[in-house]
């Protein structure tokens, strides 16, 4: 088995999730490294679209920002806010990655504040950016964040960013897109996904070297199990390869 | 129309567009030279109290300049779009430029960190914010650019970001579909960086435009910095290129490397050594007062910061890494 760290394990994961002919838009980041790898890997006609206006880019290396010109490298467009967000608002993005302060069991994400006062807030977070944006157009949402039962909050101090709001039918309820949210979870220790009808965050797949209480002691909420919790496949060595050679040579990401 | 339900957080600009339309009625339209200096332009266009918009994403195509001049003429009180900002929310803050802020995407320089000064001003208490997203910002401007008080969009809702916001939830009067209706910003003052503008603010950008297109169109005020000045026959020769017409514009001025620290799509890239001294220098105040003296507040002009941190030979490294000629990181 090839030797590799939690960053890398959790990109090479998520790489898996996107197949060919699919689009995802993605920020900076693991987010990003990770549409790259699935790229050169699998999914040679995978559609990476940056929030700011790069359309289908085949980045050269890793962008510094979402708006850099790394973004719209080879690209197809060069566009704007208002067309990437409304391309997802149509319904044609499939993916996004997200992340933030705090995530909770519907997978709702917090990146605005820390304490209770909005007008001075013990710590103060960029807030949405795209975020919200994204998560409540693109069919599918996931996100890729070390698991600390800090994060995996029971409640978050303020939901920034929509996941299944407060589950069941609520987010079909409040407005936002039919059949969008929450699609996985992927963590240095496991994979969760949500349940169909409580929309709870569950798990399916637990990385080597952990266990099932590793991950639930790890976590501020009760997760739920699903029927066969398989064990998460490491990386290969090809992943790795292209990932640390071609991805992010200079370590960028990999290397935190 | 029904109000389902609303946000509790303050609209700090008047989305009404029969105001806009009698502002507009007003604005000159005649082909005349726009030129000017920043200093000229911040002098005339930006005043205390005015709601401000920078164009351009944080540290890409960013007017650097006009910025810096928001600083050093001690503009206060301003309310600001705090869309899609990063190093110019990290200037603004320095210079507690405003006191009521529209958040969309504030204080982080995106994969390079948080800025340490632009927290500490946000969580003072000094600030009144309302809370929003990149893309509600987005059709709040290209609401006030159809000359319309609010536009329909599907997010937000179910979140506490609607809560803080000041957005309101109705119903599609066709489909019974609800929909967050953001209300239209007219700008007083908006400052955009373009690669090429002739004398009159016809502008060319390349690259992405972000929001801008719609930013110039909202704004009751525009100023237009430039990579370089071009010729009204060289936009008359391809009128296709123009994205930004003359009659948004009040200033034009020609302020080559207008958007260093940041990238210029196809020019330079971003100088991130400097933006890294700058995120390290901010946990310092005493030190991070020194670092503004010699950067902004001691320089004449965006030449002279230029020159303080590399001058010609940094630009050319940074124009070498634009073109892949070498890495961004290497």
């Amino acid at each position: 088995m090839a030797d590799y760290n939690v960053m890398e394990l959790m990109i090479c994961t998520a790489a898996r999730e996107l197949e060919d002919g699919a689009s995802v838009g993605v920020g900076t980041g693991a987010p990003c490294a990770a549409a790259m790898l699935a790229q050169k890997l699998y999914s040679p006609s995978l559609t990476i679209l940056f929030e700011a206006g790069g359309a289908a880019p085949l980045i050269p290396e890793m962008p510094i920002s979402v708006g850099d010109s790394r973004t719209t490298w080879k690209a197809i467009m060069a566009s704007g806010m208002c067309e990437i967000m409304e391309t997802a608002c149509r319904g044609l993005l499939d993916y996004t990655f997200l992340g933030g302060a705090q995530i909770d069991m519907y997978g709702n994400l917090n990146s605005t504040r820390i304490g209770p006062d909005h007008q001075k807030p013990k710590v103060r977070f960029p807030g949405s950016g795209g975020a919200n944006d994204f998560a409540s157009f693109c069919w599918r949402m996931m996100v890729m964040t070390p698991q600390d039962p800090k994060r995996f909050a029971e409640k978050c101090q303020f939901i920034t960013t929509p996941g299944w709001l407060e589950g069941g039918d609520s987010r079909a309820k409040s407005g936002l897109p039919l059949g969008a949210g929450p699609y996985k979870i992927i963590t240095n220790m496991a994979v969760m996904d949500f349940e169909p009808e409580s929309k709870r965050m569950r798990i399916i797949a637990i990385n080597p070297g952990y266990s099932e209480k590793d991950v639930q002691d790890n976590c501020g909420f009760e997760l739920l199990k699903a029927k066969n919790i398989v064990e998460n496949k490491p990386p290969t060595v090809e992943e790795l390869t292209i990932l640390r050679e071609q991805v992010d040579p200079y370590r960028y990401v990999i290397g935190r | 129309m029904n109000v389902i339900a609303q946000g509790s957080g303050k609209v700090f600009a008047d989305p009404d567009a029969d105001k806009a339309r009698a502002f507009f009625r007003k604005k000159n339209r005649k082909l005349v030279s726009k030129l000017m200096t920043v200093k000229e332009a911040v002098e005339k266009f930006v005043h205390d109290g005015d709601y401000l918009c920078i164009g351009g994403f944080g540290a890409n195509r960013i007017p650097a300049a006009v910025c810096h001049e928001i600083l050093r003429q001690g503009r206060k009180n301003m309310a600001f779009a705090g869309h899609t900002s990063t190093h110019d929310f990290q200037i603004l803050c320095a210079g507690e430029v405003f006191n009521r802020l529209d958040v969309a995407y504030i204080v982080g320089l995106e994969a390079r960190g948080l800025s340490v000064g632009a927290r500490r001003y946000m969580e003072s208490g000094k600030v009144e914010v309302s809370e929003w997203t990149n893309y509600s910002l987005s059709v709040r401007f290209k609401a006030a650019a159809a000359g319309v008080s609010f536009y329909p969009a599907r997010n937000m809702m179910g979140t506490d970001t609607f809560k803080y916001s000041g957005a309101k939830i109705i119903e599609c009067p066709f489909t019974g579909t609800k929909y967050t209706a953001m209300p239209a910003i007219y700008p007083d003052v908006s400052a955009l960086h373009v690669h090429e503008a002739d004398i009159y603010g016809n502008c060319r950008i390349r690259g992405i435009t972000v929001s801008d297109l719609d930013v110039a169109r909202a704004s009751k005020h525009l100023i237009i910095t430039c990579e370089r000045l071009i010729s009204n026959e060289e936009i008359r020769r391809e009128p296709s290129l123009t994205v930004i017409p003359y009659w948004c514009v009040d200033a034009v001025c020609e302020v080559p490397y207008g958007s260093y620290p940041g990238n210029m799509y196809g020019e330079y890239f971003s100088d991130e050594d400097h933006l890294r001294e700058w995120l390290k220098v901010e946990e310092n105040p005493e030190e991070f007062k020194k670092f503004l003296d010699k950067n902004i507040y001691s320089c004449k002009n965006h030449f002279e910061y230029i020159e303080k941190n590399g001058g010609l030979e940094r630009l050319q490294v940074l124009r070498q890494k634009e073109m892949m000629f070498t890495g961004a990181r290497s």
